[in-house]
């Protein structure tokens, strides 16, 4: 068969790679610079060819709360939004990873605190990756840099949301979402019948049928013991996660003497800064996590071995560079480059803070 | 002689119904919720929908809804229940969706969402339990508390130029296009309790059929929020609630 | 082959759309694209631009300081972008509204009257397929009949009809072009 290639959106990619994933549903509220998910969802009308329900919410509250439910009677459902339509969400992921329900999430991060910008930034790290809601839980977080990934990783996240019970989100920003590059969407799935659904989550809300005990979709637990016991599995859970779901890319890291680690559409930037760099006789290499929890550590250290510094430029003050200085257990010296607020650096600016670095 | 003896199946004119677990109930002694839940059950039951029901419990005294009616639940956040069931009936069309939500949970932090359900008319049922006080969290201010009430937060009375005015729900829902049925009900007398099991049935049936949004309100007691006895609960209820919370059908399409 | 390219001007010039046609010919010869437009309420009016990258080999970053190719079409997109074609690259600029024409010497600099050209064929849509014939002209980094098989592509049916004065468009803007 020829494969399907086309240009579009990040943000379309999604929303196409969720029809074909075979979704059940999608829950979403307008926002910018994600509102092209809902949008082309809207204009393909998968509720008329694969029977995915798409529906615009009232609010992010009220969506988060749709997935919730839709992921409780086993279904796969989806809800995207931007940095503070996710601020809003925040409640029902802590209950959805307290449910472990299978849920895909997305955010197309843009500049805070607050209201903020529309322009891209990679501020919502730290509520991605440590918490955001309340209690002591975790997301499958996966970082994609290009339009490609925007489309593979819809299907990666629903695929590992299943797979451990547990909440997927994928970290887009502004970049992602509103470039425009070449994609291979993949082939259409069929959705699962109910006979399978059920067979793969036995645990859903779907009706008691006759003999089975009732499923009840909760995450109150009012014993304290009891809860303990909850949270030690869910702990137990992200061990194993932690163990065997590590994604990253290392370019040039084999005899890098300067690292750079860098996520998302900022990694794309430091692919330039590293070519730039070599051109130049630098020894530069890159690290990309594709996973930001569990975060590489391991690979990082591992690429860092004999290296003499490592820059992390983030579209944010500084946030995934604590996870880089964990991972190097600050044996190397570990610098922030960032751009805040929504403005994004040139890969000049990046490569001259790498040569301050270098020269000092 | 043993009391299987004596029950035979034909003279049996009454029975707890089979989707009423045994789990003891936490509510209050005189509480409504109690009666409500039994009245689900049976109706269930009758309409013999066990393995098509799914019911929402709140945040709120009922959020141990799921602990006594026989059936899935998906609990849902303080005041979502109506999303959650929105995103239910959307994706499993064929089962019987219901929410089961206080005053709290329906009229103040989930108000936003109950009103944008019923708006578009989603085919769910709202049992909605007005007993114009909060239960679970010791008996403070709900938006249904008459003016003049005594509550945790309202410690002399609900006052309109303090605390606002009791929120009606009932005809803000009616005017709504997309509910078919809103009615308010009560279960304090037997007659009231028979009557409150047809409005569930009707909702339910609303639901499977497809008609759109119903709302059952139950108005209802809260004897240890209120500080009385069961019995005079109902008396204050009948003198008082009533007044602001008539009885009756709002809209039957 | 790797071409960087900016496009630059009003909102409402077909800039990011032009950007699109561009981009899709690079898809339709089977090479890497990225299109990363200025987006937000400046689409609505005020400047608009659009980086486009072709490349025969994978893409780095979208955000770039510098291009082998800047199209600017109005006078805040000249002065932005002037100083920003590396040496040696491409400049080429719409005369209708510069009161500043480009200054530097180290670049290719080429002028296009599309926007009389617009006003002699009474069509002022035409407007960004003479600009990206002229584009082509200079920089042939896509042919023109995979311009063409891009619009089939990515057109509805309903606009097929249009196509033809497209191409005519575009090999009129190829005219255009003066050094």
């Amino acid at each position: 068969m020829e494969s399907d290639i086309r240009l579009m959106k990040g943000n379309e990619a999604l929303a196409h790679a969720m029809i074909r994933y075979g979704a059940d549903g999608y829950f979403g509220y307008p926002i910018t610079p994600q509102s092209e998910v809902l949008e082309t969802l809207e204009a393909e009308m998968p509720w008329e060819t694969t029977g995915m329900v798409v529906l615009q919410a009232e609010s992010e509250v009220a969506a988060v709360n749709m997935v919730y439910a839709g992921a409780g009677s086993g279904k796969a459902v989806c809800t995207s939004s931007s940095s503070p339509g996710m601020s809003l969400m925040q409640e029902g992921v802590s209950y959805i990873a307290a449910a472990e329900l299978p849920v895909l999430l997305i955010n197309c991060m843009r500049g805070g605190p607050g209201l903020g910008t529309i322009q891209p930034s990679q501020a919502d790290y730290f509520q991605t990756t440590k918490g955001g809601g309340h209690g002591d839980y975790r997301l499958i977080a996966l970082a994609p840099s290009s339009v490609q990934e925007m489309c593979d990783f819809v299907a990666l996240g629903w695929d590992l949301a299943f797979k451990y019970r547990n909440p997927a989100i994928i970290l887009a920003d502004g970049i992602v979402g509103q470039m425009m590059e070449k994609v291979v969407l993949p082939e259409q799935r069929p959705r699962r019948t109910q006979e399978e659904l059920i067979k793969q989550c036995p645990w859903a809300a779907t009706g008691r049928t006759n003999g089975r005990k009732r499923n009840v979709i909760t995450s109150l637990e009012l014993d304290a013991h009891a809860m303990e016991i909850i949270n030690n599995n869910l702990q137990a859970k992200y061990k194993l996660i932690e163990d065997n779901e590590v994604r990253y890319e290392a370019l040039n890291c084999d005899d890098c003497e300067y690292l750079l680690v860098a996520f998302g559409s900022m990694a794309r930037i430091c692919e330039k800064v590293m070519e730039m760099a070599r051109k130049q006789g630098l020894k530069v290499g890159l690290l990309r996590p594709i996973t930001l929890w569990p975060f590489p550590s391991k690979a990082i250290a591992e690429a860092a071995k004999n290296a003499k510094g490592i820059l992390v430029p983030e579209l944010s003050a500084g946030q995934m560079i604590e996870d880089v200085k964990l991972a190097v257990n600050c044996k190397v010296e570990v610098r922030h480059f960032g751009r805040l607020g929504g403005v994004v650096p040139n890969p000049d600016e990046v490569l001259e803070a790498l040569r301050n670095m270098m020269n000092e | 002689m043993k009391p299987e003896e004596i029950i035979q199946q034909g003279e049996c004119v009454y029975k707890k119904p089979t989707l009423l677990t045994d789990t003891n109930m936490h509510y209050c002694p005189g509480c409504s919720h109690g009666v409500v839940h039994k009245l689900i059950a049976e109706v269930i039951e009758e309409m013999g929908a066990e393995d098509k029901a799914i019911g929402v419990s709140p945040v709120g005294c009922a959020v141990f809804a799921y602990n006594y009616i026989d059936i899935d639940w998906v609990q849902a956040a303080h005041g979502r229940a109506p999303s959650v069931a929105t995103a239910l009936k959307r994706l499993n069309p064929d089962n019987l969706i219901f929410t089961y939500q206080g005053d709290g949970d329906l009229a103040a932090i989930g108000t936003c969402e109950t009103i944008h359900a019923a708006n578009r008319g989603e085919n769910i049922a709202i049992i909605f339990i007005n007993n114009a006080i909060y239960g679970m969290t010791g008996g403070q201010m709900a938006p249904t508390t008459l003016l003049g009430m005594k509550t945790a937060t309202t410690p002399y009375g609900r006052r309109v130029d303090l605390n606002g005015h009791p929120l009606v729900m009932a005809p803000i829902m009616a005017q709504l296009d997309g509910t078919c049925y809103v009615t308010r009900q009560s279960v304090h007398t037997p007659a009231a309790v028979r009557k409150a099991k047809a409005a569930i049935r009707k909702a339910f049936e609303n639901s499977m059929a497809g008609k759109g949004t119903s709302m059952v309100e139950i108005v209802s007691t809260c004897n240890s929020g209120w500080k009385l006895s069961p019995a005079k609960s109902n008396e204050w209820m009948i003198e008082n609630m009533f007044k602001k919370y008539p009885l009756g059908d709002l809209k039957n399409e | 082959m790797k071409k960087e390219i900016i496009i630059a001007g009003f909102g409402g010039q077909g800039v990011l759309s032009m950007g699109k046609i561009l981009a899709y010919s690079g898809l339709m010869e089977d090479k890497e694209v990225t299109w990363l437009p200025s987006y937000g309420p400046e689409q609505r009016g005020g400047t608009a631009n659009v980086t486009v990258i072709i490349s025969d080999e994978r893409i780095s970053s979208p955000i770039l300081d510098s291009y082998d190719v800047a199209v600017v079409l109005n006078q805040q997109s000249l002065d932005k972008f002037e100083s920003r074609v590396k040496p040696g690259g491409v400049l080429i600029y719409d005369s209708y509204g510069i009161n500043r024409v480009p200054e530097r010497t180290d670049i290719a600099v080429y002028r296009v009257n599309a926007m009389d050209a617009t006003f002699e064929m009474q069509n002022v849509r035409a407007f960004n397929m003479l600009i990206l014939g002229a584009l082509l002209k200079v920089c042939p980094m896509v042919a023109v009949e995979s311009v063409v098989k891009g619009l089939e592509k990515t057109l509805p049916e309903r606009h097929h009809h249009l196509i033809p004065m497209n191409e005519a468009a575009l090999r009129r803007g190829m005219e255009l072009v003066n050094e």
